[in-house]
């Protein structure tokens, strides 16, 4: 196969990679790097470099039209970054001493479990009692709902804190944005509801996967020639993804693709297990 | 929690400024990759894929700002392409320095502050030395 080909090819896939992480809510990064392993055979050293980039590009492409609307939690999404990034940092350096089929096995698991998340009811009730520190930190607001300015208020921000870490770990350890265990912290910890949460995520995956992609970046791990055709592939899947979410239900959808991602994520556990990475 | 007025429109105008940077980092980024992908596929189109089974781990010249600038200079493809991952990643990074501005603005010390805890734990990862 010659580059040309190879570049196509990998376009094609990393548009449906964006479109599917757009449609299930997962984000773009975590079909890449199945993409780009068990499909191409890529190392997934750089699978995570160029996964990496993609929920880059996804976040800020997608946050810029929440941000817009009024929806996103700037402030909460600040201080929750203090977390994030110090996690991602974290995450990123301990991947150089974890054996790589161990990643994959560790990606397999949470992809099931973020897959599981998306399935999962979500919190859509505001709540009118903040805790002491949620008024400290300012983090209490309001979003913009189809009957109008809707107040909430949060609490266990703490609690919250500390599962954003994780969250950031795990980000900077697998090379994804784990949206999954983002928008966990802030729907059952902290109350948030569910179109803030989502969005606040979104809007926090961009920093955090960042933070550990200057690490990355400086390892090598980020090959131009991968680089480019994710990159754009998965902007396009993710803007395609977004227009369609707006004309019509995903809910079956969803179950279709959670269990295709899940069949993938045992695929990526098996093969971590045989030790083929 | 109360709300002023001018507190309002403060966070509107902050939302509004962020939002346009994170558009306007990511097309520009789009549109580098793009730029050098063409000339990559028009140089290297032909030319079998390199093997990226194994794992080597970039050179310099991808992976240290002056390689990346250099080579972008001169029109190399590949450095092209870099450029374009460099301004991405700077996108998320440039809209928290653009947030730091607005806290201050609105004379929002504690947001200043955890903003640029922020700020500090992202340039530690860049320039502490953290390649092994």
């Amino acid at each position: 196969m010659t580059i040309l080909t190879f570049s196509i090819i990998l376009l094609l896939g990393s548009y449906l990679a964006g479109l599917l992480g757009s449609l299930t809510g997962l984000g773009g990064g975590v079909v890449v790097i199945p993409l780009l392993t068990l499909v191409f055979g890529v190392d997934i050293r750089y699978a995570i470099g160029a996964a990496l980039l993609a929920s880059i590009a996804t976040s800020s492409g997608s946050a810029s039209a929440y941000v817009k609307e009024g929806i996103t939690n700037i402030r909460l999404g600040m201080f929750l970054e203090i977390a994030t990034t110090i996690g991602a940092v974290i995450g990123a350096l301990i991947a150089v001493y974890t054996p790589t089929n161990t990643i994959a096995i560790l990606f397999g698991a949470v992809l099931i479990f973020s897959a599981a998340m998306t399935l999962r009811k979500k919190n859509q009730e505001a709540l009118t009692e903040g805790s002491k520190l949620s008024y400290l930190l300012k983090l209490n607001s309001s979003y913009p709902t189809k009957d109008g300015e809707v107040a909430y208020k949060l609490k266990n921000v703490g609690a919250g804190f500390s599962m954003m870490t994780v969250a950031g770990i795990i980000s900077g350890l697998l090379g994804i944005g784990s949206g999954a265990l983002k928008v966990l912290a802030m729907d059952t910890a902290m109350r948030i509801p569910f179109k803030v949460s989502t969005t606040t995520s979104n809007f926090m995956i961009g920093v955090t996967a960042a933070a550990s992609a200057v690490v990355y970046l400086q390892r090598g791990y980020m090959d131009p020639g991968l680089a480019f055709p994710v990159i754009l592939g998965v902007l396009g899947g993710a803007f395609t993804g977004s227009k369609l979410l707006t004309r019509m239900n995903p809910q079956v959808l969803r179950y279709i693709f959670c269990a295709a991602i899940t069949f993938v994520a045992l695929q990526m556990i098996y093969n971590g297990v045989q030790h083929k990475f | 929690m109360k709300k002023t007025i001018s507190g309002i429109f403060n966070d509107k105008d902050v939302e509004q400024l962020v939002g346009q940077m994170l558009r306007y980092g990511v097309i520009t980024a789009s549109i580098v990759a793009f730029v050098g992908g063409v000339i990559y596929l028009l140089h290297f189109g032909q030319a079998p894929i390199p093997n990226y089974h194994d794992f080597k781990g970039e050179g310099a010249g991808y992976t240290t700002f002056s390689g990346i600038f250099k080579g972008a200079l001169a029109f190399n493809a590949t450095e092209v392409i870099q450029l374009g991952v460099l301004v991405l990643i700077a996108t998320p990074i440039l809209r928290i320095a653009m947030s730091l501005v607005a806290f201050a603005v609105e004379k929002d010390k504690l947001y200043v502050f955890i903003t640029l805890i922020v700020l500090c734990v992202i340039m530690t990862s860049i320039f502490g030395g953290l390649k092994v």
